[in-house]
């Protein structure tokens, strides 16, 4: 009887727990689904559930004439679409040269990447800012996809070598006998069964330039070419409060799908870290 | 190996003759190769002499005369012809080496191969460099070269009152991190900053790690139902871009209309508190903030890893007689954070940069009268401060310098410990 009672209190004490972080978690998520649906634009007042909820803080997002909310989501797929797509094909072809060549400079190389992983590329700021003026890439989209690009380059590198090392290396030299070029082995053997590890390095490099604010608001001037970042946070900075709604509203609409794409895709994220992060 | 008896010099003579490029290949008859090497070495300097002439002076004197010389133009232009150097000097060598290779191979009198052949050798050995050099390229100019700028401005005097191009910039050597030390502001600044920069780093992360390992046992247990859904929802503050929840974060903490003191506390009959203007309680909050953004990622990994844990550990020790807090201390946790562990510490360097939480929640601030960063900056926030709004470029690159030191040393730390540095294959 008594393990019975102990089983029980343990499991309440648990569920108890667990409650009380959904409410921590869930709260301040729906208290931000609840704003944007407030009638007017501040926050006195408003309730969670509103007691005339409105749909107007979306329908002003999605007029061009009131708001550069569209321009900046278009910016911000763009830029992360970019980035993923020159980081995935960088970054395969550097990871499979470290994966599967033994070349002069290639311990180098590592130790360079292993060391350039570690700072974040915007501890060199000041060089990015300037560099960017000097070059005239300031306030353009190129310059800010290029530094995302080099920036993924270290880390995703590491991450994907860790993986291309445990395929066996026995597939591409009997590829290599049967007289396969290295571009074959490269493109018919060895991607496929990189595919898992390109869909995290995919989903790393997508969502980073997302969620970035430093680089984009250091590099980016005008508001038409601000990312979704950069603008929300232009959004409540200015005035806060008096505009909190309309920034409640647009929040959800990038919360959203971002938490649906990250939710279906979490396990690749999981097994990519453990795999990349304790292998390499 | 024996030094082997030579009948000849070529080696020597195709050494000497391609002090100018490609010449030494010539006589060695290869043809092409000794054109293309010569050619190829001609365009070099023709397309690059002005550059490297300017770079070199430049990076040196960082200009001389006010007007017409700008010391940050001279001081990039520099860089480049030191990159580029190292580029031509490493073709240069190469060039030697390979001339003094196939003259060596006729005095002992073996053949030199074809050009097909060489062509062969190129494909096969050059291949895993020309997969490299575009991801490569790419990563010398947006992150190399910052570095070494960031690096050398530390040692230069460019401020607001240093300003091309109206004002020359010069070295100054290691005044930046002296004035760190002797000035009363800035040491001042840098300690309560460095502190808080600590106390951030520590706090947060470990109480992210330490929520993170507790929800996962807690969730991980046989008996209890709903595991599904219960993880999905501890793992919503990851998948919801951090950025907006900050910003939702710091509307709900605002003083005046944060529904915090608006309703959650003045329900528990607690008054306002001052959540943006008290720099103890900013710091509260931050860290609150940061725990509940951060810890869905511990809490995934350890479910992995928990998952991962055979369940006949477990029976064992309960036929050995262990209670459960024994079979927690000695099988989970170790299990747990030796698995977790490298990741773990990434965790602490992402803290230690998280600029996006000190930035978007209160700018750094409140503002402290006496120094020139606000109370909650981390070092990262204040060197975007002091080079967006004040214009200290050069203290920002010092401190910029130090920080790295830091990362770097510890990450160089954790991965020494880690057993795949270890292992043979792997660098």
């Amino acid at each position: 009887m008594d393990m019975k009672r102990q089983k029980l209190i343990r499991l309440t004490l648990s569920y108890a727990v667990i409650l009380v972080m959904t409410i921590i978690i869930v709260y301040p998520l729906l208290w931000v689904v609840g704003s944007s649906f407030n009638p007017g634009q501040s926050l006195s007042g408003s309730k969670m559930i509103p007691d005339n909820a409105t749909l107007a803080h979306y329908k002003k997002l999605f007029d061009t004439s009131q708001s550069d909310y569209l321009t900046w989501y278009w910016n911000s797929l763009k830029i992360s679409t970019l980035t993923m797509i020159f980081s995935v094909i960088l970054v395969s072809l550097t990871a499979y040269s470290f994966s599967r060549y033994r070349f002069i400079g290639r311990q180098n190389g590592l130790l360079t990447f292993l060391i350039l992983q570690m700072i974040p590329n915007f501890a060199a700021l000041i060089a990015i800012f300037i560099l960017a003026l000097l070059t005239g890439l300031v306030d353009t989209h190129l310059g800010l996809i290029l530094v995302y690009v080099g920036g993924a380059i270290p880390m995703n590198t590491w991450l994907m070598k860790g993986y291309l090392d445990t395929i066996p290396k026995e597939l591409d030299e009997s590829a290599k006998i049967d007289g396969a070029g290295h571009l074959r082995i490269f493109f018919q053997i060895v991607l496929p069964l990189a595919k898992p590890i390109i869909a995290v390095v995919a989903l790393f490099t997508f969502i980073a330039p997302f969620g970035d604010f430093i680089l984009a608001s250091v590099l980016l001037r005008s508001k038409e070419k601000y990312t979704l970042a950069v603008g929300l946070y232009d959004l409540v900075a200015k005035q806060f409060g008096s505009e909190f709604t309309t920034f409640a509203a647009g929040s959800v609409l990038i919360a959203v799908p971002i938490a649906i794409l990250f939710l279906s895709f979490q396990k690749y994220f999981v097994s990519g870290l453990t795999a990349g992060g304790t292998k390499g | 190996m024996e030094t082997p008896m030579y009948q000849s010099n070529h080696r020597k003579i195709a050494l000497g003759l391609s002090l100018i490029p490609g010449f030494g290949q010539l006589y060695n008859r290869q043809y092409v190769k000794g054109i293309s090497f010569f050619i190829l070495a001609a365009s070099f300097l023709i397309v690059f002499k002005d550059l490297l002439n300017m770079g070199w002076w430049g990076i040196f004197t960082l200009g001389e005369v006010v007007g017409r010389d700008h010391s940050i133009f001279l001081l990039v232009e520099g860089i480049l012809a030191v990159i580029i150097s190292v580029f031509g000097l490493g073709f240069y060598a190469f060039n030697l080496r390979d001339a003094y290779k196939n003259g060596q191979k006729r005095d002992l009198g073996l053949k030199i191969s074809s050009l097909r052949e060489q062509y062969r050798a190129l494909v096969d050995n050059g291949f895993p460099y020309l997969m490299i050099s575009p991801g490569f390229i790419l990563l010398v100019f947006v992150v190399i070269f910052p570095i070494i700028f960031v690096v050398l401005l530390a040692f230069t005097n460019y401020d607001l009152y240093h300003s091309p191009p109206a004002k020359l910039v010069d070295w100054v050597g290691f005044q930046n991190f002296i004035d760190l030390v002797k000035l009363d502001l800035w040491r001042k600044t840098f300690v309560n900053v460095l502190a808080w920069t600590i106390v951030w780093t520590f706090g947060a992360t470990t109480l992210q790690i330490a929520l993170g390992i507790f929800l996962a046992i807690i969730v991980n247990q046989k008996d209890l139902k709903g595991k599904a859904i219960i993880r999905t929802i501890f793992i919503l503050p990851w998948a919801v871009p951090a950025f907006v929840t900050i910003l939702v974060f710091s509307g709900m903490f605002n003083e005046s209309f944060g529904v915090i003191n608006k309703t959650i506390l003045a329900s528990l009959g607690i008054g306002p508190i001052e959540w943006m203007t008290d720099p103890f309680w900013t710091k509260v909050a931050l860290i609150l903030i940061q725990t509940w953004l951060g810890f869905p990622f511990v809490f995934a990994m350890t479910t992995g890893v928990l998952q991962a844990i055979p369940n006949e550990l477990y029976e064992a020790a309960t036929v050995d007689g262990a209670s459960s807090w024994q079979k927690f201390t000695k099988i989970t946790l170790p299990l747990v954070l030796y698995a977790t562990a490298p990741i773990l510490i990434t965790q602490y360097t992402f803290n230690f940069n998280n600029f996006n939480i000190i930035y978007l929640f209160n700018g750094g601030g409140p503002a402290v009268s006496g120094q020139n960063a606000g109370a909650t900056d981390i070092l990262i926030s204040w060197i975007y401060r002091l080079t967006m709004t004040s214009a200290q470029y050069s203290k920002a690159a010092a401190i910029t310098l130090l920080l790295s030191l830091v990362v770097v040393s510890v990450a160089l730390w954790q991965f020494r410990r880690t057993k795949s540095f270890k292992e043979e294959d792997m660098m």
